[in-house]
This record gives C-alpha cells, structure tokens and sequence, in this order.
C-alpha cells in the first residue's frame, strides 16, 4: 500500500481515538527521544542523527524526512519495563498488615509504538523471552506487552555505531510488527510504502483506503533499504564469540578496559535488552505505611552482586566483564539468543567512549572486523 | 509476586546470633522440597531469601533457621509470636533425594549451611529403608555456635547412620574434635562408590570439601552444592543472583557440583 | 537499631562551620515536619527552638566542619552524646568548600583580612567530621536532598537499611529519562564519579553535574579527566570542577592535584 503523510497522520489520529497511547520519537533536549505522540508535527521531521562512540550530535537534513535518524537514548524498554514502578503498599489494620498489589490499580496505558527499528523489534522478542518466556512471567511487562500495536519503520541509513547486521537482527524488517512502513523522501513530503505484519494490521490499513504500491513505489522503498546495508562500517565477529568469551576469564584485556570504564551504568541503562531491577521497600516516619517498589538496577553497581561479607564483583574489571559475558555470551545459555541485537547505544552513550564490539573481539583476539577508516 | 501474610508461630534461639523460627504456611501450604528458599519480608525493612529448615513431611509449618548478619535478619528474628512476616515462595531448585534412593547419603555442613541440610536429613529419615547409610559431617565455629545440637545427638544413636562434629574453637569444655571440617573425613565412614554428598557452608569451604570427595573417590556427578548470591526477585528476572550463566534463584541454589566447580574457583566471577 | 516502641526517639541537630542550609533541609519537609515531629522528640534543634532536652540523644544530626580548636573538642562531647551519629551535608561528610583552604596557607587569608588577626584562633585544615570521630552514617550533597533525611529518619525508625544508594548520578539521570548532557552537548559533567542523591537535577536542566554528592563509590575519575579533555577542557578547568564542595575527599582531591600537575 502506498500512504500519504496525511494518510499516516490518520493512522495515528484512529488509533489515538481508539484509546491508544500513541508514543514515538520527538525530539527533546538535543536528542529524539520517545514520547506521547498527538500527530506528525510531534515527529523529528527533517531532523538525523549523528553517532560516534562518546557522541551523539542532532543534526538538520537536507529534507524533510520524518524518520530520517538511527536511534535515541531510549528504547521501547521504558514502557515495558518502567524505570519506577511501585509492587505494592502494605497497610497496619489491626495488627494484620493489609497487602495491597499496584496491580489491581489502574490498568497500564495501551500502546502504540510508532517508528520502531528492526533492532529494537529483536530487543522486544529478547525482552519478552527473558521476562515472559521462563517458569515465572512478569506481571507488569505482560500487562503492558500484551496490547502494543506496533508500526516498525525501516531502516533507510545506518551510523558508524550499528552492527545489526553483524547480529542478524538487521537493517531489514522481519516480522514482529503490526504494520511496516518504509519512507521515501520525495520533495518537501515523504509518502510510505506500507505493509501489514498482522491482521490487525492489515485491518488498519485497509481502513484507511489507500492505494495500492505500484512496483516502482516498492522498488523506490526497497533500494531506500538497501541504503540503510550498505552504510554499516562496524562489525563484530560472531564465530565462536560465545565460547571464546567464556574461555577468556583472566585475558589481559579486560584490566585494560578496566582503566577506561567509569562503571557509570549508562550502557546497560540505554541498552533496549537489559532487563536487571532491584526492589526497595520504605516506609513513611509513622511506619504505618511500607511500600516496595521496583527499580532499573545494573550490574555495575557494587551492591549488585553484595552477599553478607561484601560485593562478588568489587573491581570494575569484574564488573565491565559481567556485562559483556552476559550480553554476549552466557545470554546463549539462559536463554537461546545473544542479548545483543547490535543497536549501538551502548556505544554512543558511554561517556568514555568504550566500543563493545572492539573490546569482546580483543579478548577473543579477533582481528579488528570493523571498517575503521569509514568511522566518523 | 506478592508475599502472603503469615502469622509468626514460635521463636526459639539457637545460638548467640542465630534463631530458629516458624510460620503458619500461608494458605495451609503447598508444601516444600528440601533446599528450597522463601523470600521473608520485614514491611517497611527488607526482604531476605532463607533456606527453608523444617520438616518437609509437616508442609502446614514453614521452619527457617536465620541468623542475624543485617537488619533485615535482625527484624526477622526480633518478631514475636503472633506478630506478622510477608512469605513468597518456596523457590529454588532442590537437593534431588528422589533420584539418589539405593544411595548412602553423605551430608557436610559448614556453620548456618546446616539449615538447608536439616529437610533433607528429615526426608531420608522418614524413608529410611530408600536409602543406605546416613553419615553426616558437621563443622561450626565454636561448641557455642553449633546449631540443632540435641537432634543432631538424638540421630547419632539412629543405627546405619554416623554424626561427626567439629569446631574451630573448641574453649575450655569441648571434650570433641577441633579442626575445619575436612578433616573429619578420616573418621568417616562411607564407600564412595554407592555414596551421594550433599554439601553447603561457606564458598571457600565447599571448594575444599569438593576437592576432599574427590581424592577419596567421588565423581562430582554425585555430588551437589547449595550456592548463594544476591537475590531479590527469586524468579530470575531482577539478574542480581547470576553465577555465571546460572541463576542462583531458579537454576540452584542446589547444583550439581559438576556444573558449578569451575565457577566456584573463578575470582569475582 | 532497635528503638523502644514506649518512648519516642530524641533527635538532635549540631552545627559546626557550615551555612546551615542542611540543617534547614528538615525544616524544608514543610509537609512532613509534622509527621517528623510526631515521630522523634526534636530534643535540640536551636535553628528551630530555643527549646533544649537535656541529652542523651538517639540521633544526632551533624551539619559543618571542623574548622577551630573548640569545635574539635565539641565534637568529641557531641559524639558521646549521640546514639547514632549521621554526618549531613558535604561540609560535615568532605570538609565543604571551605577545606578550599587546605591548599593554602590560611594564616596568611587572616593577616591580610582582620585589623587584629591575633583574635581569630583557627585551625590550618577544614576537616570532616569523620576525622575526628567515627561516624554513623553520612548524608552527602550540598544541600543534603530533603527525600534522602526524611528516608533515613524512617529508617532508622523502621529498623531498616537506609535506601541511600552509593552508585553514580547516571542511574538517576537515566531513569529520569534525561538526555546525557556530556553526548550530546558535550556539555562537562561529573555525573559517573558523583554519588546519586540529588535525583540528577542539574543534568534535567541542561547543565553538567558539579559533584555535590561527592565521590561515588568506585569513581574512575582518571578516566573522567581524560574525557574531559576531549570535550575540550583545559586542565586547569578539569582541577577546578573537581575543586569545590568536596574537593577535600581522597577521589577529588587527588583528581584535581593531578590535573594541577599537568
């Protein structure tokens, strides 16, 4: 189907007035990050994006694109699984306590996400394997997960910090949308190539009566993804990644990322796949009132790993290589996939500049597989 | 996952630092597997994860053996009967007494780890023609700091089956052995070939008691530890409990030592 | 910390060389002073009231730093008095921007400032409290955040841990939602060295931590400097940042020698 952007502002206005909590990028202190979204003058039109390990800079383009940026500070994680979240209340009646569960308060918010890449699509089906897929299945992630209608745009560049393909989670779209949509910038407004994922997809499309693509619309949109292949520069050598990781405990270069790594927590806190929370229940000065909520956590704090005698993990050096092992390696053996799906934030957020892809492939002691002289 | 409220039945102290307490089992109990954890709740202080300590043949009851080390434990302990705690679970994977029947079982205990050991202890005495000999090695810091001293004499008379104890500080009147508790293992009675061992204490010394079962002939296929790491959600999603690839809470916190021996030797792993 | 549930706990708030502004932090719980009170017994708080219970106290609230020959005995009274003793604010938990001083001769600010410097008794060095006495627990920042004094009073009522937490201002800044001033302005912030407490305000405005919090608790502020000097500052801009509220703590301190060095 080929939409037009007011086609596409319709789309929005439908599912706003179906009582979806339409959220997407916008751009917001420098950066586009993902908020409630009213219409397509909210959406970082003729904005890009550029990244580099450290460095994040918002930069006008020479059109009007409205999706013609990479990726943000934030993922879809911080709907899903919020950064604050209360468990539940506990109450002194009589001298029973009175447990009350957040729970049974107001139901979550239901979502539409707009604008979600092919590696964040991978980052929800990591997510929804570690938190839905075990024994036990969180509650607050199922409530919020299990009603997102979610419209997936295609990738039509890259930065020098993706390695999505290298992770095959990308640049293509490949399932786990309701509807994908791949824009072609053409003049002063960019039209759509779209297509369902679902029925319940195809049932919104088709609401909106909009003709079908001809082949050389699908072929404009096709070779604007091609675009997005052919500019990824890094890469990370997956062969045997997994066992070399987890044979390399001592390698020299984990002290030496050590010096570098600050222990900040930004990647683990901007990366759409860690899914680490810690709980702290309090009380009010009376003590008749106790509430425990549910916080994002990292690993890189020392409490993290603390037993009765002291942290596990003391060093940096142990921390950075927890990280790194866990997303890289023993991810496989908890779950089935890498917990990597190559987004890059993790990257671009570290305030000291630290590439996960150079540091797992020197402990593997790959040769460097990126193209170094095409990085900014 | 919600604690249940759960009435405080009976304290009782052990030692110094180290009380034994039980809770009606919220909504009559579903009963235990021996090695399994419940999350206590303190409202308003903490939660803690504590071995269950009792009887899984009495599931009504939920016994735990605490000792105090923090002020989520010293809550704990401090409550009186009457009084209320908040009860998840129970949690865990446990030690696997069905599977090792024909077996003699081998049980070494290091200081509070005897807790996590007691059920299982429970277990094989309620089902004793299932198994072969009970031997049962016992190691705490001083006479003063033995936990469950008038069972662990009540059993020593049990026939097939041999209570051995020892301290690292013995004081004036402590008329029995004096040392770590590897080396009871010269007066142990047991043939490695038909013999399982259940072990938990401290990390440092199940690493050397793996490495005692070893020389004396045992396969690590049939023994298994009782791990611990930092847990707050029991479930496997807050990631705090990991070792390695494991997590404490839902792939323990009993292992097969085999899979976890090489973990164990890895500095801040 | 096991309080007796019949008698209400006695708090008492000392001031050493500070501004006061931490103490005024308890004052600022408009909404829960009441509760507060109702809670403890506000034994001694001049700020407040001229009110005095005699001591001993429960808890103790120590705001300044040691700064005179007569504060350092008054310390030493004010610890035996204390139950609990909670250092509040980074004059009492660092030695406060005042320990400015400890580079310099200050002998010689008073010669140059008093008509009679033979009046002014003063010691060389601004000192934490922790230097002269063993300290209970520290509330950091300048000003101490209200919600971290109103969690620690209800915790040490509780019988809990405080939920004071040691890691860096980043986990706040990032689940605040806050984009990273230092990416993507590359604006200077010493938010990954600093300690969360302040709910990562500075960076919600647009502007670089100043490290109110102090030192978290394992700053590689090393590697902070090298970075700093990629977003363009000079060393002696980098010395600077790391001088101020806490420039006396071990990490700070040395960061900002080293960068004098330079």
């Amino acid at each position: 189907m080929r939409l037009e952007a007011k086609e596409l502002a319709s789309l929005i206005e439908t599912l706003r007035r179906d009582g979806y909590e339409v959220v997407g990028p916008t751009v917001r202190d420098g950066a586009i990050v993902y908020d409630a979204i009213e219409g397509l003058e909210d959406l970082p039109r003729g904005w890009t994006d550029e990244h580099a390990p450290g460095r994040y800079r918002l930069l006008r383009r020479p059109d009007n694109a409205l999706f013609g940026y990479v990726v943000g500070p934030q993922s879809w994680k911080r709907f899903l699984l919020p950064p604050r979240v209360r468990l539940f209340s506990v109450r002194r009646n009589g001298d029973q306590p009175e447990i009350i569960a957040d729970a049974s308060a107001e139901p979550p918010p239901k979502y539409a996400f707009l604008g979600a890449r092919a590696c964040e699509l991978a980052a929800l089906a990591v997510q929804d394997r570690v938190l839905l897929g075990g024994p036990y299945a969180d509650p607050i992630y199922r409530n919020r997960r299990q009603d997102v209608f979610v419209i997936a745009v295609q990738c039509t560049q890259a930065a020098p910090t993706c390695f999505c393909s290298s992770m095959g989670t990308g640049p293509k779209l490949s399932g786990g949308y309701d509807i994908a949509l791949t824009e072609v910038v053409e003049g002063a407004e960019s039209w759509f190539v779209a297509h369902a994922g679902t029925e319940a997809g195809a049932a919104r499309l088709a609401a909106l009566g909009a003709p079908e693509a001809s082949p050389q619309d699908v072929a404009r949109a096709e070779e604007a993804a091609r675009r997005a292949e052919s500019m990824i520069t890094r890469r990370l050598n997956t062969a045997g990644l997994r066992e070399r990781l987890a044979e390399n405990f001592e390698h020299p270069q984990w002290d030496d990322v050590a010096r570098r790594c600050l222990a900040c927590a930004n990647c683990t806190l901007v990366c759409p796949t860690c899914f680490c929370v810690t709980v702290e229940d309090t009380s009010d000065v009376t003590g008749s009132h106790a509430e425990r909520w549910r916080l994002w956590d990292s690993c890189f704090t020392q409490s993290f790993s603390y037993i009765h005698g002291g942290p596990v993990r003391a060093s940096i050096k142990a921390r950075y290589r927890q990280w790194l092992t866990h997303k890289l390696s023993s991810w496989h053996d908890q779950f089935g996939t890498s917990g990597c799906v190559g987004c890059g934030r993790c990257i671009t957020w570290c305030p000291a500049a630290i590439e996960i892809t150079t540091e797992a492939e020197a402990v593997c002691g790959f040769p460097p597989s990126s193209l170094r002289s095409e990085q900014a | 996952m919600l604690p249940q409220a759960s009435r405080v039945i009976a304290v009782e102290r052990e030692t110094r630092d180290t009380f034994t307490f039980t809770v009606a089992a919220p909504g009559g109990g579903s009963g235990f597997a021996p090695g399994q954890f419940s999350m206590l709740s303190v409202f308003g202080v903490g939660e803690a994860p504590i071995s269950i300590s009792g009887d899984p043949g009495e599931p009504d009851r939920l016994v735990y053996t605490v000792r105090s080390v923090g002020p989520v434990t010293q809550a704990l302990v401090t409550r009186r009967p009457g009084e209320w705690i908040g009860v998840r679970g129970p949690f865990g994977a446990s030690w696997p007494l069905a599977a090792l029947r024909g077996k003699d079982i081998l049980i070494v205990a290091g200081g509070i780890g005897l807790a996590p050991l007691r059920p299982a202890v429970y277990y094989v005495l309620r089902r004793r023609g299932d198994y072969g000999r009970l031997v049962l090695l016992y190691g705490a810091r001083s006479p003063q700091d033995m936990l469950y001293r008038k069972q662990l004499s009540a059993w020593s008379y049990l026939p097939d089956t041999q209570i051995l104890t020892t301290v690292d500080y013995g004081g004036l009147s402590w008329r029995g052995h004096v040392g770590v508790v590897t080396t009871l293992f010269r007066y142990a009675r047991f043939d490695a070939q038909r013999t399982a061992a259940l072990v938990c204490g401290p990390e440092v010394m199940m690493r050397f008691v793996l490495r005692e079962l070893e020389t004396r002939g045992m396969a690590l296929s049939d023994v298994y530890v009782s791990m611990e790491r930092n847990m707050k959600c029991a479930v496997g999603f807050c990631g705090h409990c990991q070792l390695g690839p494991h997590f404490v809470c839902k792939d323990g916190p009993v292992f097969p030592a085999a899979r976890v021996k090489r973990l164990m030797e890895r500095y801040e792993l | 910390m096991n309080f007796n549930a019949r008698r209400k706990p006695k708090l008492a708030v000392f001031k050493f060389a500070s501004c006061d502004g931490c103490q005024l932090t308890l004052l600022d719980a408009e909404d829960e002073l009441l509760a507060v009170a109702e809670a403890v017994e506000i034994a001694y708080f001049p700020e407040a009231s001229r009110a005095v219970i005699k001591g001993p106290y429960d808890i103790g609230l120590v705001e300044g730093s040691i700064t005179t020959h007569h504060d350092a005995e008054r310390i030493q009274q004010v610890r035996r008095q204390c139950r609990t003793l909670v250092t509040i604010g980074a004059c009492a938990t660092a030695g406060g921007i005042q320990a400015l001083r400890n580079w310099q001769d200050s002998a010689e600010f008073v010669r140059h400032i008093y008509p009679s410097p033979d009046f002014i008794h003063t010691l060389k060095m601004s000192t934490p409290i922790a230097e002269h006495v063993p300290v209970d627990f520290e509330l950091r920042g300048c000003p101490i955040s209200k919600s971290q004094l109103l969690e620690l009073i209800s915790a040490l009522l509780a019988g809990r841990k405080p939920n004071i937490p040691t890691y860096s201002v980043c986990l706040e800044c990032k689940r605040r939602l806050n984009v990273c001033v230092a990416v993507a302005q590359g604006i200077p912030c010493l938010g990954p060295v600093t300690q969360a407490g302040c709910g990562a305000i500075c960076p919600a405005y647009g502007r670089g931590c100043y490290g109110c919090f102090g030192p978290m608790e394992t700053p590689n502020t090393e590697s902070l400097r090298a970075q700093l000097h990629v977003l363009g500052q000079t060393s002696q801009e980098i010395s600077r940042a790391f001088r101020s509220f806490n420039a006396w703590t071990w990490h700070f301190r040395h960061a900002s020698d080293e960068e004098e060095r330079a």
